[in-house]
């Protein structure tokens, strides 16, 4: 059974043939791309020209993005900027903080049960004059229900007085860096830091396995992304525990599941060795549509967060350096093992200092134990400079740009953080791209919205949230951003020989655009319609996610 | 209400000892029942010996003991520890190699239900220096030393007489007024980390670590307790630990325990009949005794 597609236009991203106007599939792969006249003689097909219209790229793939998204939009949307849910409502950004209130007022109005909780979600009062959300704003909205709002960066929460009190921190004598008190010595109700927001938040809705979704959560983590045009995505920190592995085997197995799901298995909890084993039993257990066997590392914190691993000269406010996650010893042991066994690393790593621990431990265990082809890929890598750049191209690591970051904390970076000279540099695609690095770019969802196109756009004009573009010697062109949204970040998946071009043999994975992302301009790509997408055959349009 | 159950923070680098201590303490928990937190259940903490079943987040050991691994959230790991029956009688927090231990502390104290005895730091003599010098650890090895009540210099059977006596000035150097005890294979005696040191002197249960106690004896009431236990923990007096009963001249009875540098003054939980004063512990020669049982003529010619 072959069916052969029309479009107004194929962008293959393949050179040898960088645009097409038909593709025939059959058995959920490209059979073919061409003119009509060089696929028909596969024999009998269809000519199916829903898409005569459109514009098809290889389907979009977000190499960095957490699925617990998906679960999140249970909970009150309390956003600076507009975002659309799982079922395609669009969600109109809220501007001041009263604003955040009345929507929480509405969410309560919807809970029948007084003493339910109610949780909200990124809330960013960077953009409200960092007004400090209170505890007495928070009971406006209820005295009996606990109420917590998880802010943007996922760092923080605000929290109402009966969550405080049900937590057993409405008291004084609190004494705790991340628990400010108010004049009368009672906590203000924001927490910062997970240390702080575990014993609020189990009360307040948000449970421990935040980490992980549900099934409903994936399944509305497959609505995003047919929305977004991606066919497969990550889900870059999963604790991936025998049952989470079932469920997610289960979901994506759905006949109507519409993504391709790499999940990598966070090193927690166990020993390097048993963490390679384990990770080696998941590949095993990998479906077309749940891809096992990676493993992330975080080795520091996050740069707004002042977690981060700086180098010298550090924080541009004189914060004190951040923190490490993982011990050189124990990096070092994981890499030789998963080098040994050939399974693959994603490393969380932010700041610079934190990005030359990696580069120095890879370097030594490539010397041990070399690898022809391993591919571990240093993700967000905010701070790089170029001579880090050269070393990961030398290591034959690959590069995940947090190319969103600069768009929602861009300002941020330059003003409190890193200071003018780093921010200009942060998220350095160019340089990445002329010292040699296969790069993608990422979102970080739920941190910032799933959409690779966004994302493309952030790192096509690196435009910040008040409107300054910051580094303009770092913006990358259109088609390097399109590359990186697909090839680019196949290539990070070591997945480049089955998916992110249009070419024969490969996945039938399809983004079906209204407009032409080479054409509309490159400071309106984020503007780009999606209609929906093509996944392994199957046709899903935006429109039926509901 | 029960008594806030007392809590140890173990620090210190990879491979400083921490494990081979918590082994140390558990075969040396004479009746008490400990809970041991770790990071993870990496490599196994406990000796096989001394385990008596395993589950996946729980290892119950001999003599009432138990092994809880917290991964990602030791506020969740905390909090369904203090509702274990029977309830632990101390609880060992061991850190991964690099956590900031006061950062830990401060969590513990969100906590209703705990007291925190103490950040008992361990240091290995034989590769502080190198790693308190390297480019990436040295910060953290510095700020685990700061916020260390006390530090146990282990592996001191590695290096010479020489180089101990070094290492012990570069401390000092470093961070005036550290409290240390040195020991080999983290043989240190239970009481300089569990405290609950009521009983015969300590120093004979471990030879080569000398540890000595003193009985400071109070003959009457003081005049400011917290005051007193500020004082038995000021640096000068090189105290490792000290504990016991005092009465204030209003006839209260207060509880003064001191780790080091960290002093804590709190009522007396429910009657009590020991008598009022104190004993303190020193290490390796270093406290200074007579000026610290000055502190106790001091308040009896007051009285």
């Amino acid at each position: 059974m072959t069916t052969i597609y029309s479009a107004r236009k194929i962008i293959t991203m393949c050179a040898s043939q960088p645009t097409a106007s038909h593709v025939a599939v059959r058995d959920g792969r490209i059979l073919g791309v061409g003119p009509l006249d060089s696929l028909t003689g596969w024999g009998d097909y269809t000519l199916d020209e829903r898409f005569a219209d459109k514009v098809l790229m290889p389907g979009l793939i977000e190499g960095h993005a957490h699925t617990m998204e998906g679960t999140l939009w249970k909970y009150a949307y309390c956003g600076y900027f507009d975002r659309t849910d799982p079922v395609g409502r669009d969600w109109e950004g809220i501007k001041t903080l009263d604003g955040v209130l009345n929507r929480l007022k509405e969410a309560d109005a919807l809970i029948a049960d007084p003493d339910a909780p109610l949780p909200g979600w990124q809330f960013d009062p960077i953009y409200m004059d960092n007004r400090r959300m209170t505890r007495h704003d928070l009971d406006k909205v209820s005295t009996t229900r606990p109420i917590g709002v998880l802010h943007a960066s996922g760092h923080i929460m605000n929290v109402n007085s009966k969550a405080l009190e049900l937590g057993g921190m409405l008291r004084t004598g609190i004494n705790h860096p991340g628990v400010p008190l108010g004049e009368d010595g009672l906590p203000t109700g924001e927490l910062k830091g997970p240390d702080v927001m575990t014993p609020i938040g189990v009360h307040v809705g948000f449970d421990r396995s935040m980490l992980d979704c549900d099934d409903d959560g994936l399944r509305n983590f497959g609505r995003l992304c047919v929305r977004a045009g991606v066919t497969t995505t990550t889900d870059l920190a999963a604790r991936l525990e025998d049952d989470t592995v079932d469920m997610m085997l289960k979901v994506t197995g759905e006949a109507d599941y519409p993504a391709r799901v790499v999940a990598l298995r966070y090193f927690m909890g166990m020993t390097p060795r048993e963490l390679v084993d384990r990770v080696i039993a998941l590949r095993a257990r990998s479906t077309d549509r749940l891809r096992l066997g990676r493993i992330k590392v975080v080795t520091d914190g996050s740069i707004q967060g002042f977690s981060a691993r700086l180098r010298w000269p550090g924080y541009f406010n004189g914060a004190p350096n951040g923190l490490w996650y993982v011990s050189p010893q124990q990096l070092r042991e994981v890499m030789d093992l998963a080098l040994a066994e050939d399974v693959q690393i994603h490393t969380h790593t932010n700041g610079d200092e934190a990005t030359d621990l990696v580069l120095d431990t890879m370097e030594a265990a490539l010397r041990g134990q070399p690898s022809p082809d391993h591919r571990f890929t240093i993700q967000h890598c905010q701070l790089a400079d170029s001579a880090q750049f050269h070393r990961m191209g030398k290591l034959g690591m690959c590069v995940n740009l947090f190319a969103n970051h600069h768009f929602y904390w861009g300002d941020e970076h330059y003003r409190l953080t890193v200071g003018p000279e780093r921010a200009e540099r942060m998220n350095a695609c160019a340089t990445a791209l002329a010292r040699g690095v296969p790069m993608a770019i990422h979102s970080d969802a739920p941190i910032t919205p799933l959409g690779p196109l966004f994302t493309a756009w952030c790192a096509v004009n690196r435009i910040t949230a008040s409107g300054r573009t910051q580094g303009e010697a770092e913006k990358i062109g259109v088609a390097e951003a399109l590359y990186a949204i697909t090839m680019g970040a196949a290539y990070t998946l070591k997945l480049d020989g089955e998916i992110g071009s249009i070419e024969v043999g490969k996945k039938a994975d399809f983004a079906v655009l209204e407009d032409d992302p080479t054409e509309i301009g490159g400071g309106n790509l984020k503007d780009v319609r999606v209609w929906g997408t093509v996944q392994g055959g199957r046709v899903f349009a935006a429109a039926d996610q509901t | 209400m029960t008594a806030p159950l007392p809590l140890t923070i173990l620090g210190g680098f990879l491979g400083a000892g921490k494990t081979t201590l918590v082994n140390h303490l558990l075969r040396h928990a004479e009746g008490r029942r400990l809970a041991v937190l770790v990071n993870e259940f990496g490599e196994l903490p406990i000796d096989e010996d001394l385990i008596e079943a395993e589950g996946d987040d729980l290892i119950s050991i001999s003599g009432g003991c138990v092994c809880c691994s917290y991964g990602s959230d030791l506020t969740a790991a905390l909090m369904d520890l203090a509702r274990m029956e029977p309830r632990p009688d101390h609880v060992l927090l061991e850190s991964s190699g690099v956590a900031i231990p006061g950062a830990i502390a401060a969590t513990v104290g969100l906590l209703q239900g705990y007291r925190l005895d103490g950040i008992v730091v361990l240091a290995d003599a034989e590769t502080l220096r190198a790693t308190a010098a390297d480019r990436y650890m040295g910060d953290t090895v510095t700020r685990q030393l700061e916020d260390a009540d006390l530090v146990v210099l282990n592996k001191c059977d590695l290096v010479t007489g020489a180089e101990l006596s070094a290492l012990r000035g570069w401390l000092q150097d470093r961070h005036a007024g550290l409290r240390q005890v040195e020991a080999r294979q983290a043989a240190v005696d239970p009481a300089v980390v569990l405290g609950g040191f009521d009983g015969a002197p300590v120093s004979a249960r471990t030879p080569e670590n000398p540890v000595q106690s003193r009985h400071l004896r109070l003959d009457g009431p003081v005049d400011d307790p917290a005051a007193l236990a500020g004082a038995l923990a000021q640096d000068r007096l090189g105290l490792i630990r000290a504990k016991g009963f005092v009465t204030d001249r209003a006839g209260a009875r207060f509880l003064i325990q001191v780790v080091g540098r960290r002093a804590a003054c709190t009522p007396a939980p429910g009657p009590v009949s020991a008598p009022d004063g104190i004993v303190c512990l020193g290490a390796g020669g270093r406290a200074d005794w007579p000026a610290v049982l000055a502190l106790g003529a001091r308040t009896s010619e007051e009285a």
